[in-house]
């Protein structure tokens, strides 16, 4: 365990009583409460945190937020997680950590950490709780107005609290103070705002439990996903200080001026015994002063402008310390860290430091990605916003305003403006502090100094020289995007946060042009990472997609039944008894119902009540087939096409009453199909006084199948008439089944005598335990779809979506019947006289029986007309859509869609299976009882 | 996130809404009279502008109308809304 | 020490020139993108016509090419699709010696992912049309699935199980950006003028032929002209009078940060809409959902990344504390049928290359081959022959949108 030998005696904003121990790069150290991990290696002496990722140089802390581009960290306890900045790591015990050179590492555990979301609304959003965003929430909350404030950082104050200033620090909490207590206001710090997209939506990700360490509570959410709609924003992002390009610009012990005295005022840290100051601006002369009184000896300030303020000069001479106007830094001494520093002209300074200020950089990538322009500020040297579509202001340094006063009165009336436009009277915010302003001498201009441009970085975690970019513009590159892409300059764990704005310059600095035209790359979300799991939330496991149930789930999962995923339904598969597998329990549940009496839950099949003087007009222009002819108490069976003439649903039609049908739907396309009666409602037929209503969660549904169905019903419903003759084919009947109203429909999907037995949905479970007791004595059999399914295709009935793919018309499922001649027009009928859907060698429906009489084809199995292949590509003539073991025809049989498939029934054709080819010969789609005489019993 | 203003609910996020494609696009009166060409531009023919598009919506999630919208699709800007049925609002 | 990416190769000192347009070509190519550049190249190599500007409204390669998942796969269902993804992939497996530029191909296999049993029975059906075809397609079980990569979340407990997959060992991924350039460098070695900060602002017709474009900088006219401007032709095309069926769509995608190796081969599931690879140096590179509405902005909404990450820690739940650094929008043009257009067009002269959906990067060589020869005879390459523009009057569709529903 170390000493913390560069912490400062007194202040800063860390708990001296509350040491906290963590491990890095496997050594043990403790730091403070209310550190950073980058700040508690500082105060350890460590500045080196990793080996670039390139070029394999030591890299240390460059930074003191989010900008971080050197000082990247995997930790592995409490739990790993990869690539973190150093900086932006809040201390806790038990932190284990090490440094990254250049790939994270995910851990092979699950997480067991929570994420969530939370939507909120609110009149103003200021991202951002520095000088000018707490200026403009203030003024923002006094009016009423309902605010919401982001900041990344673990309190408010932003850049302040780097700095001593210590009235404007008292304004800070008294905002603070002012901001939690009104109910109106919601500030959340260690929100990082990420993503600004259409309408002031701005999404933000709060770090809730992560600097707790191992102590966070397992019950809050490890972070949450804020999704923020907001009437106005106000950016109040601050400004990122960027580097200069110079020799060995990365060497440990060279950091950002500005972070540097965050470091010293806000974690009471020393980022070194002795510093250089190499800058094009005056804000590292108040970093300079600052790192003095915390007892920092100041080498020398070499600034690289012919003329300095001369204010700032005699503040700097009056403690001692030379400043050289017009001077670089012509090489740095030290691998592991700097050891001393070598200005333009040759005079060498011994230093553990180099700080740097090569100008600011206003962050302005949530503005940009609203579609806020940015124009370059010459003046300036940097990038500002310049006009947005959206309800947004920018305020205080983020807009290029770098002095502390111009900050507070910019984000006052950011705030003001912001809530007069959502209708309240500005308040009074509390009352701004004084803030004393230095004159500003404006910065020089300069990108890259003199110097060995191989070793002169510009990106530090991509180990991007100027060398490099300057191959890249050789290579007859103009686009600073090339560039980046060539170089992979700005593609790192920071986006190019410190680097981006340099790359730029340097570009322009070497093809002679001006950066303004130039630009930037684009800025994309999110501003800072985001882990997947937050986005992720909790829409995982159960809840990534809603799972729909029947009525009788329960009694389908305590009966051993295995399901199948329909659409978002879940239904019964089959019902394994003693060890069957598919194989058996089907062949089984098929006898069933082919010889004696079996039963299913069909309540997932779409139901919609269409009702209404003109429904049967609407039925009439949507299924190919008429329907104003079905009398009432009567069914029919409908097909649906889309206007390309495919096939798009079908069902069966219950007409109720003359201005009253139920129409049945696929399980899957329930939602589909009534989306699509709505929209030609609605939008084409608006005359039409037609109301559609889902109603197939409230209709249970129960198939009862088989020749011996019709004496279970006649035991369960004693008012009904079962004979053929007063209850035939394609008809319903409204009856008590069980003790239950029901509507009873002879429907049958399989050949056999059947019935579908509808009851209100909270009776299901009555009538299927009054079903199986009625039916015992018969060996009444549950089933599932894999038996459905057969049954169906021993008919020749095809499952659409199954049997058919979207290119498959009634016809070529040798439907003809169903497509009405006499209709004038219904969806679909166009497309039929269309040369493509006249074509002869279209994919035909047929039956397929494998010669050997064993072979159980797969589905998806294609056919070939040759008995041995060819090379490649083989000519193909369809595949297989079905295939099932047939109990009723003691062979394997299949469905396939087949070119030309009428015309070939009795051809034989080959079905490559591996290497073989196995011989079928083609019939016709209806292999079992194809004169229909089981229907009625 | 588009802020999408249904004409009968109010603003609600986009993700309630289902889209539609181009508005103003009628089911022909009589597809027999059309040629093979005209029918083909019904069915897969759509504007496809860069700029402001007249479209339809549907608030699927809540009142399950439809309703057209004029939307720039650079800027994802809703220039106009107004219900099936009615004109494309001239826009200044 | 070097980490990972000092190993990746280095790019040529030398690219292209920058000449100014000059007032005539044989062809003009409208788009720089991949297929510009790809179709440039094939038109001076396999056609000797080096008199061709590549014009390029912002940079070269800066629209879709730089903005896709990279995926190189040819397993599609139908045979026409086949044909022209298996000769573009047939090309990569050539390219990098053949432009003399090392993009980066790795031929690390593409998984298909299965979670309903109508899904199982779309997946045989492609495998086994695939193998009709010529193309290297398998049938996975779930044990083989979580063989071929292990971090695929396989039990039960995910919403809709994997109950399999189909795989490519063939497919891969490239280096995008290297892609382009190679293309870009190879054509302007031929002779190709490639041209940008050129943006055509109208087509010169005459008598119903093309003569010339009006770009920003100046008329310039051209004995042919091809358009290959993805999410942007049906702008141009406009310009000629002609209507396409086409919508352009937001579609976004995310990389992470470099990670250690944990997802050897390509993954992608349409039920659980991943699809997801990691690139050379480390990131994961995936895609994410398609916005339902037309767009040009470059930018999708935040919900569909959201719902990206869930289906994506479906799959992999080990991808939990791995951050998004970065997400993009590309625009994606698409046909009806989820197929390309490629081909002739009612005025002579003027071609059409677009509607590639979201396949276009993996098509690359392969329709810049083809395009170039029905640019340079005037008749469609066999290959693009069925995506010609009158399919959708006379109904022929080629559709892998309602057929194959794996369009990525």
């Amino acid at each position: 365990m170390t000493q913390q030998e560069f912490r400062t005696v007194q202040g800063g904003r860390i708990d001296r009583d509350r040491p906290l121990r963590f491990r890095f790069d496997g050594r043990d150290y403790t730091g403070y409460a209310g550190d950073t991990l980058a700040s508690a290696l500082l105060a350890n002496g460590v500045h080196r945190t990793s080996t670039s990722i390139k070029l394999g140089r030591p890299r240390g802390i460059f930074a003191a937020g989010a900008e971080e581009p050197n000082a990247l960290v995997q930790v592995e306890a409490p739990f790993p997680e990869p690539m973190l900045t150093a900086t932006t790591v809040e201390l806790y015990d038990g932190l284990v950590a090490r440094g990254l050179g250049g790939q994270g590492r995910l851990a092979t555990d699950p997480d067991p950490a929570r994420y969530d979301a939370v939507h909120t609304h609110c009149d103003v959003l200021v991202v951002g709780a520095g000088p000018a965003g707490l200026a403009a929430a203030s003024v923002a909350a006094a009016s009423g107005a309902r605010v919401v404030v982001v900041d990344d950082r673990s309190e408010p104050g932003g850049s302040l609290l780097g700095t001593r200033e210590a009235k404007a620090l008292d304004w800070v909490a008294s905002v603070a103070a002012d901001l939690h207590a009104n109910p109106e206001v919601r500030l959340l710090t260690r929100t990082s705002a990420f993503g600004y997209y259409d309408d002031n939506y701005v999404v933000a990700v709060e770090r809730r439990t992560n600097h707790l360490g191992a102590s966070a509570p397992a019950h809050l959410s490890r972070e949450r996903i804020w999704r923020i709609r907001a009437r106005r924003v106000v950016l109040a992002t601050g400004a990122h200080e960027r580097s200069l390009a110079f020799d060995d610009n990365d060497r440990p012990g060279i950091m950002l001026a500005g972070a540097a005295r965050t470091y010293v005022n806000r974690y009471g840290v020393l980022p070194g015994r002795r510093a250089v100051v190499l800058t094009t601006n005056d804000s590292a002369y108040a970093a300079a002063l600052d790192l003095l009184d915390a007892g920092v000896a100041i080498a020398v300030i070499a600034d690289l402008r012919p003329s300095v303020s001369p204010l700032w000069t005699e503040r700097l001479a009056d403690r001692g310390v030379e400043v050289l106007a017009g001077y670089g830094v012509e090489r740095v001494v030290g691998e592991e860290r700097v050891s001393s520093v070598v200005l333009a002209g040759g005079r060498e300074f011994e230093a553990d430091l180099l700080l740097v200020s090569g100008g600011w950089n206003p962050v302005g990538a949530l503005y940009s990605q609203a579609g806020g322009k940015l124009r370059y500020d010459a003046d300036l040297g940097s990038f500002v916003p310049d006009g947005c579509r959206e309800a947004v202001a920018v305020a205080g340094s983020a807009n290029g305003t770098y002095g502390l006063a111009g900050c507070l009165a910019e984000g006052t009336g950011a705030g003001r403006a912001a809530v007069e436009a959502t209708g309240f009277a500005a308040g009074t915010g509390r009352e701004l502090p004084a803030a004393d302003e230095s004159p500003v001498t404006p910065p020089a201009h300069t990108w890259v100094l003199p110097g060995d441009e191989t070793v002169q970085f510009v990106d530090l975690q991509r180990d991007v020289t100027v060398a490099e970019i300057r191959r890249a513009t050789g290579t007859g590159m103009r686009s600073v995007e090339h560039v980046k892409r060539y170089t992979t300059a700005g593609t790192a764990h920071d986006q190019g946060k410190t680097s981006g704005v340099l790359t730029s310059g340097v570009v322009a600095h070497l093809l002679g042009v001006d950066v303004g035209d130039l630009g930037t790359t684009t800025f994309r979300p999110p501003y800072a990472p985001v882990s997947f799991a937050a986005l992720a939330g909790r829409d995982r496991g159960a809840l990534h997609d809603p799972i729909r149930v029947t009525a009788l789930h329960a009694w389908h999962q305590a009966n051993g039944a295995l399901f199948e995923n329909v659409g978002q339904w879940q239904r019964p598969w089959y019902y394994p008894r003693d060890g069957e597998d598919l194989h058996a329990a089907v062949l089984r549940e098929c006898r069933a119902a082919r010889e004696g009496v079996a039963t299913m839950d069909a309540s997932t099949l779409g139901k919609i009540d269409v009702q209404g003087p003109d429904a049967a007009v609407l039925l009439d222009r949507l299924y190919t087939n008429l329907m104003s002819s079905l009398k009432v108490g009567s069914i029919r069976y409908g097909v649906m096409c889309r206007p390309d003439g495919m096939i798009f649903d079908d069902g069966t039609v219950i007409r109720l009453a003359e201005d009253r049908f139920l129409v049945t739907t696929t399980t899957g396309n329930a939602a589909g199909v009534l989306d699509w009666m709505e929209d030609f409602l609605q939008t084409e037929w608006p005359d039409l006084r037609v109301h559609c209503t889902s109603v197939t969660e409230q209709w249970a549904t129960i198939a009862l199948v088989g020749p011996r169905s019709r004496e279970v019903l006649g035991t369960l419903a004693p008012d009904l008439a079962v004979d053929n003759d007063s209850f035939p084919f394609m008809t319903w009947r409204d009856t008590t089944v069980a003790g239950l109203a029901a509507r009873v429909c002879r429907i049958s999907f399989s050949g056999e005598l059947a019935y579908e037995l509808n009851v209100n949905w909270w009776d299901a479970l009555a009538l299927w335990e009054a079903v199986l007791a009625a039916g015992a004595p018969l060996g009444i059999t549950t089933y599932g779809t894999e038996t459905m399914h057969v049954l169906r295709a021993e008919k020749g009935y095809p499952i659409i979506g199954q049997d058919t793919d979207g290119t498959v018309t009634p016809q070529d499922l040798g439907m003809d019947w169903i497509v009405s001649k006499k209709k004038p027009d219904f969806i679909g009928k166009r497309s039929f006289a269309r040369a493509d859907t006249g074509r002869p060698d279209r994919k035909h429906l047929v039956g397929l029986l494998p010669d050997d009489g064993e072979t159980l084809l797969p589905e998806g199995a294609h056919l070939v007309e040759m008995e041995s292949l060819p090379e490649p590509p083989v000519p193909m003539l369809g595949h297989v859509t079905s295939s099932y073991h047939s109990a009723a025809l003691g062979r394997p049989f299949a469905l396939a869609l087949i070119k030309g498939g009428r015309d070939r029934i009795g051809q034989r054709v080959y079905a490559p299976l591996g290497d073989v080819l196995v011989p079928v010969t083609i019939t016709g789609p209806v292999l079992y009882d194809p004169e229909g005489k089981r229907r009625d019993g | 996130m588009m802020l999408i203003p249904c004409p009968w609910c109010g603003p609600r996020e986009e993700a309630e809404f289902h889209y539609g494609g181009q508005a103003h696009v009628a089911y022909p009166s009589d597809p027999a009279a059309l040629s093979d060409e005209e029918w083909a531009r019904f069915l897969f023919f759509r504007d496809n502008p860069k700029g402001p598009f007249a479209e339809r919506w549907n608030h699927s999630a809540s009142c399950r109308r439809w309703f057209n919208v004029v939307r720039d699709t650079v800027t994802n800007e809703i220039l106009a809304v107004y219900k099936v049925g009615a004109p494309r609002p001239v826009l200044a | 020490m070097a980490g990972p990416g000092s190993d990746l190769p280095d790019h040529p000192d030398y690219l292209w020139r920058n000449p100014e347009p000059r007032r005539s070509y044989d062809v003009v190519i409208v788009g720089g993108g991949g297929h510009g550049l790809a179709t440039a190249y094939y038109l001076a190599k396999n056609h000797g016509i080096t008199n061709v500007a590549v014009l390029e409204r912002g940079w070269l390669a800066g629209g879709n090419m730089a903005r896709n998942t990279t995926i190189i796969r040819s397993n599609y269902l139908w045979d026409e699709s086949a044909g022209i993804y298996e000769h573009a992939l047939k090309l990569w497996e050539g390219l990098e010696e053949d432009l003399d530029y090392p993009i980066l191909f790795s031929q690390r296999g593409v998984l298909n992912l299965a979670h309903s049993l109508q899904d199982v029975r779309d997946s045989v059906r492609r495998v086994e049309a695939n193998r009709l075809n010529g193309v290297d397609a398998q049938w996975l079980d779930p044990q083989q699935v979580k063989e071929v990569c292990p971090i695929v979340n396989t039990s039960p407990d995910v919403r809709y199980p994997v109950l399999g997959g189909t795989y490519q060992p063939r497919a891969g991924i490239a280096k995008h950006d290297y892609v382009a350039w190679g293309f870009a460098r190879a054509a302007d070695a031929l002779g190709v003028d490639l041209i940008q900060h050129c943006e055509v602002t109208g087509l010169d017709i005459t008598d119903g032929k093309i003569t010339g474009v009006q770009t920003t900088r100046g008329r310039i006219a051209a004995g042919r002209v091809a358009l290959s401007a993805a999410g942007h032709t049906s702008v141009v095309a406009a310009m000629a009078g002609i209507d396409l069926p086409l919508q352009s769509h937001p579609l976004q995608a995310l990389v992470s940060e470099l990670l250690e190796p944990v997802h050897p081969t390509v993954v992608m599931s349409n039920a659980v809409h991943v699809y997801v690879s990691q690139a050379h140096k480390g990131e994961l590179v995936m895609g994410a959902g398609i916005d339902s509405y037309n767009g040009y902005g470059q930018r999708g909404a935040f919900h569909i990344i959201e719902r990206q990450m869930s289906a994506a820690l479906e799959l992999f739940p080990a991808f939990a504390r791995a951050h998004v650094l970065r997400t993009w929008g590309g625009i994606v043009d698409v046909t009806p049928d989820a197929s390309p257009i490629v081909g002739l067009t009612p005025v002579d002269d003027l071609y059409l290359n677009c509607g590639w959906g979201t396949g276009g990067f993996k098509a690359t060589p392969g329709v810049g081959w083809c395009y170039a020869h029905t640019i340079a005879t005037g008749e469609p390459h066999p290959l693009n022959a069925p995506f010609s523009l009158d399919r959708f009057t006379t109904g022929a569709l080629v559709d892998e949108h309602g057929a194959a529903a794996v369009a990525h």
